[in-house]
């Protein structure tokens, strides 16, 4: 079943509709409410590899529905340490749970300061509400 | 910016929670609940596509048969009264102008149901060709167009049976239509063809029968997992009826429009086939992506009943088969596929 909308406060958001769950010098990344909605039920992931080098702000991998295609972008840099593999065989985790069991991969940031630059879950709101 | 045409269903599809997108000019329901769910609900009960985007063309008139036969591929002499036939519009190359469902109403008045995209073009086509004694007309601003599709969609409506590409005049709960044996699903299903005004009540009526509203998401799927052709994508006007495997709906041996030029590829065999194929590596094939034995993908999408990546695309002749193994460029990403025969999904047996 679809969650219900939700931003929730202790993420960070990238504007092209991407969250990141800091925790000192890793970071586990995935799409928000928008982005699953916007797609419909998601039925493919194309994950990085891990130890892939993931760069902010440009894409790190591809989730698709029966429409559409999109890329993944990464709202921070690092190194890929975690693929959620559970998404690989049921992409449509990501519409049920797309803050918890819907994440999409963890990495090692190499910059632990780009965060900073991050919305937080109100000023995220703010970029939806404009669209 | 062009405006979006609206169907008469318009409101109901966006009180249904449908997301709407543009479609050949159209402000379309893509999916109302979600593609895989509504793609079952066809595949295993019912359901109800509103397609009064499609465009009526009637020719009537003492010369309309011989206008019709001169420009239509199949042989419309095969049809009587109360027939149906899927046929081409060509070009003189043998390009297919668009694909349409003739209907033969009386014995000199025909109804021709064809593409949305196509609906314009095809009416110039058919009014520069009009000949005295053939009058065309579009009626596509009058008529509604439901299709109810699905293994029990002839019980939920109430209907009896009757042979595939036949139709009569009906009703359904009062509301009179044309319930035509047709369909774009690969299930058994009707289209009925009503008054513009009385749309709403006959989606309405089909709804409380329990048939349940589905996109166009759902008919893309549903049609490309039994490899009926999409035009626009696998055939084209620079595509023709021989390569594309629908040599079946063209009568080689009466002239129409192209005739010749199909008859000498079919002689010659053709250099490239539409082939069907399934995925053997985890991908999902999309229209325009190169095939690495030569040609490319035409449609492509996740089969909801196969759960695995299916596809239509044009392949030299010798890697057409079934059995071969081709390599399809996903964004860069080479992944193989299998040619398999047509239909890739073949409805079980049933009763």
């Amino acid at each position: 079943m679809a969650a219900a909308e939700s931003y929730p406060d202790d993420l960070k958001y990238h504007s092209e509709h991407d969250w990141a769950r800091v925790d000192s010098d890793e970071a586990t990344l995935g799409i928000t409410w928008f982005a699953q909605d916007a797609l419909g039920e998601l039925v493919h992931y194309e994950p990085p590899e891990p130890g892939q080098t993931v760069t902010r702000g440009e894409p790190y991998g591809e989730v698709e529905s029966v429409k559409a295609v999109s890329d993944v972008i990464a709202p921070l840099s690092g190194e890929v340490i975690e693929v959620n593999g559970k998404i690989v065989d049921a992409p449509e985790t990501v519409n049920d749970d797309p803050y918890g069991e819907g994440w999409l991969v963890r990495i090692r940031l190499s910059d632990p300061s780009e965060a900073d630059s991050l919305l937080d879950a109100e000023a995220y709101k703010q970029v939806l509400a404009e669209q | 910016m062009q405006t979006l045409a609206q169907t008469p269903l318009h409101a109901r599809h966006v009180a249904l929670g449908a997301r709407m997108v543009p479609f050949a000019g159209w402000e379309m329901p893509v999916q109302y609940a979600g593609v895989i769910a509504e793609h079952r609900t066809v595949r295993t009960d019912c359901g109800v596509f509103d397609v009064s985007h499609m465009g009526e063309l009637e020719v009537e008139g003492p010369h309309a048969h011989d206008l019709l036969q001169g420009l239509l591929s199949n042989d419309l002499a095969r049809v009587e009264v109360g027939g149906a036939q899927y046929t081409l519009l060509t070009n003189e190359r043998g390009g297919i102008v668009d694909d349409l469902i003739v209907y033969r109403l009386e014995r000199c008045r025909y109804l021709l149901i064809v593409n949305a995209a196509n609906a314009r073009d095809d009416y110039q086509w058919l009014k520069e060709r009009e000949v005295r004694g053939s009058d065309v007309r579009d009626l596509s601003a009058e008529c509604a167009l439901l299709a109810v599709q699905g293994p029990r969609s002839i019980e939920r409506l109430g209907l009896d049976d009757a042979p595939a590409f036949t139709f009569a005049a009906g009703e359904i709960d009062g509301i009179e239509c044309m319930v035509n044996r047709t369909g774009y699903t690969g299930e058994r299903g009707v289209e009925l063809l009503a008054a513009t005004e009385d749309a709403g009540a006959l989606w309405d009526a089909v709804l409380a029968r329990g048939a349940v509203p589905c996109g166009l998401g759902a008919r893309d799927t549903l049609r490309l997992e039994v490899c009926y052709p999409l035009h626009g994508n696998d055939i084209t006007p620079e595509t023709d009826a021989i390569s594309a495997g629908l040599g079946w709906v063209c009568a080689l041996d009466t002239d129409f429009t192209g005739a010749d030029e199909l008859r000498r590829i079919k002689a010659e065999g053709p250099a490239r086939r539409l082939a069907a194929f399934v995925m053997r590596e985890r991908a999902i094939p999309r229209s325009g992506m190169a095939i690495a034995e030569g040609g490319e993908v035409t449609s492509g999408s996740l089969s909801p009943m196969l759960d695995v990546g299916i596809g239509m695309g044009y392949v030299p002749t010798a890697h057409a088969e079934p059995g071969r193994s081709i390599t399809i460029d996903v964004r860069g990403r080479p992944r193989r596929a299998e040619v398999v025969k047509k239909p890739i999904y073949k409805r079980e047996e049933s009763m």
